[in-house]
């Protein structure tokens, strides 16, 4: 089994194709969406994590990529220079893993990497462009 | 129990005078009153750290020879307001590099000043017979400055609206990313640390007085812009949402890049995190009672930004208290909510300010004019010319 973690930007011609659910009857892949905007006639991202035999997952993303959905790889960490950081809290506003968080009592700025998905909105959400990521 | 600004800046010059900034008044008044709080207390110093755009810094390069009258000019490729004396320029801290767009801008500028980096100054002139040089390029820091003061048309605004986002779609506002279908809120004041809503009236502060300013001090110039004191009030007399605003003014070789931060809000543009702190005196038991404010007690609306209008609709009144416990309900679901400004460094602006009065290194100045406590604040109609 291998598993990869993949954003899949979907052009406004196919984002109302189940292209997805296709890939899974198709290729027997499982698929976890773990974040996706998709409003029709418009170009949509999609988090997905996809799980499944090597070849098969092979085969399922070049099927996604003759569709003329693009594939790219998803950011393996995310990092936050905490020296440059004035803990605004604006970051917290697109996580909705709560991997980042700003609390009482210190209302400092925490992130639990263990919640986070990876997802990068938080780079640019951040004012003072400080969270970069690695893939 | 009264107490005059005589009186406290003489305790404050023995060390004896007694300041808790304003979080910790909230406690003193909540569990002993305000009566008592008024006996004990000298002076409640507030703060806040928040983007605010109108933002800037007037700059004068001295003179080059031959001279030159500049009539455009770059910095670090930001292009500056030059339209006054030769060498004379006001930094607006929204201005987009021309190289770089949102990722640096004027407010960027500003910082990269108060570091004390060098910056990369270009201009053109037409020439005149007393200023005849055309163009120049040099390098600049806040050093080879004559002055670089930062003057802040509009800021510490007395509360400011709650965003959301009720359309299908993410939008990108001065208020931060929203989230579609109510994805999440944000709000941008320090609440019961905030400045003027500790002094919900402007008993105290006005015209002259001395204040924190982006680490060093300044003074509140005038009324700010879109100073709207006439609106509705909660209980305890703080504004339902934006009202007073403050013109601010400091020097900025004084400044700490600590306190005063470029930022860019994405796909907006370029703003300033500014730090302001003013110390409220406590003449009296009102004061005291005022400075005694808790988030429970403030409150502001929540605005569906993506209604592309001055005019949006009021989706419901929320606290303070409410905001910051994570969420808040809207139309029966939980949507999460989240600061814009720094409550972490408003509370050590507090706290800096509390040391500087307490060390007598801060004397407190009564207003020279009090500010405005009536207006409102005029639309922009489109005119054609007739009928006016």
């Amino acid at each position: 089994m291998a598993k990869k973690r993949l954003v899949l930007t979907f052009p406004p011609e196919v984002v109302e194709r189940p292209v997805v659910a296709l890939m899974v009857r198709d290729f027997d892949i499982i698929t976890n969406i773990l974040r996706a905007e998709i409003h029709e006639g418009e170009i949509g991202r999609m988090l997905v994590e996809l799980e499944g035999n090597a070849r098969k997952l092979k085969e399922g993303v070049a099927y996604l990529k003759d569709l003329g959905v693009q594939v790219e790889e998803a950011i393996t960490d995310i990092e936050l220079d905490e020296a440059l950081c004035i803990e605004c809290g604006a970051c917290t506003a697109v996580c909705q893993p709560g991997a980042l968080k700003i609390e009482p009592p210190d209302w400092g700025l925490t992130l639990d990497k263990d919640r986070c998905i990876l997802c990068g909105f938080c780079v640019d959400a951040c004012p003072l462009d400080i969270i970069s990521v690695k893939f | 129990m009264a107490r005059t600004y005589e009186e406290i800046n003489a305790r404050i010059r023995k060390g004896e005078a007694v300041v808790l900034t304003a979080d910790e008044m909230t406690e003193l008044v909540a569990s002993e009153g305000a009566r008592a709080a008024a006996r004990k207390v000298d002076v409640v110093t507030t703060g806040t750290f928040g983007p605010m755009c109108s933002t800037g810094a007037f700059v004068n390069f001295g003179h080059s020879d031959p001279p030159i009258k500049m009539a455009k000019v770059w910095l670090n490729d930001v292009p500056v307001c030059a339209d006054l004396a030769a060498v004379d320029a006001y930094i607006g801290a929204t201005a987009l590099s021309e190289t770089e767009g949102m990722a640096y801008g004027g407010a960027h500028v500003i910082e990269d000043l108060v570091a004390g980096k060098w910056i990369k100054m270009r201009s053109t002139a037409y020439g005149t017979d007393c200023y005849p040089r055309r163009e120049i390029e040099t390098l600049v820091n806040k050093d080879t400055l004559n002055q670089a003061y930062l003057f802040d048309p509009r800021n510490a605004y007395q509360n400011y609206a709650c965003a959301t986002n009720g359309s299908e779609h993410t939008i990108y506002t001065y208020m931060g990313t929203l989230l579609p279908r109510f994805g999440n809120a944000t709000y941008c004041s320090a609440g019961q640390l905030s400045p003027l809503l500790n002094d919900p009236f402007y008993r105290t502060v006005g015209v002259g007085t001395r204040i924190f300013l982006g680490g060093g001090t300044g003074y509140v110039a005038w009324q700010g812009t879109q100073h709207k004191p006439t609106v509705e009030r909660s209980g305890g007399g703080t504004p339902v949402g934006p009202a007073a605003a403050l013109a601010l003014i400091g020097d900025l070789k004084r400044m700490d890049t600590e306190f005063l931060r470029g930022a860019r809000f994405h796909r907006y543009g370029v703003t300033m995190y500014v730090g302001v702190g003013i110390p409220i005196p406590v003449l009296d038991e009102e004061m005291a009672a005022y400075t005694g404010i808790a988030d429970a007690d403030i409150e502001t609306i929540v605005f569906d930004y993506s209604q592309p209008t001055r005019a949006r609709d009021p989706l419901r009144r929320v606290s303070y208290a409410e905001l910051r416990s994570g969420k808040i309900e809207l139309d029966g679901r939980k949507v999460p909510t989240a600061p814009l400004s720094s409550y972490r460094v408003a509370r050590r602006i507090a706290d800096v300010l509390k040391e500087w009065i307490k060390e007598g290194r801060f004397l407190l100045t009564a207003p020279v004019e009090p500010l405005p406590a009536e207006g409102g604040v005029q639309p922009l109609e489109i005119r054609d010319g007739e009928g006016i």
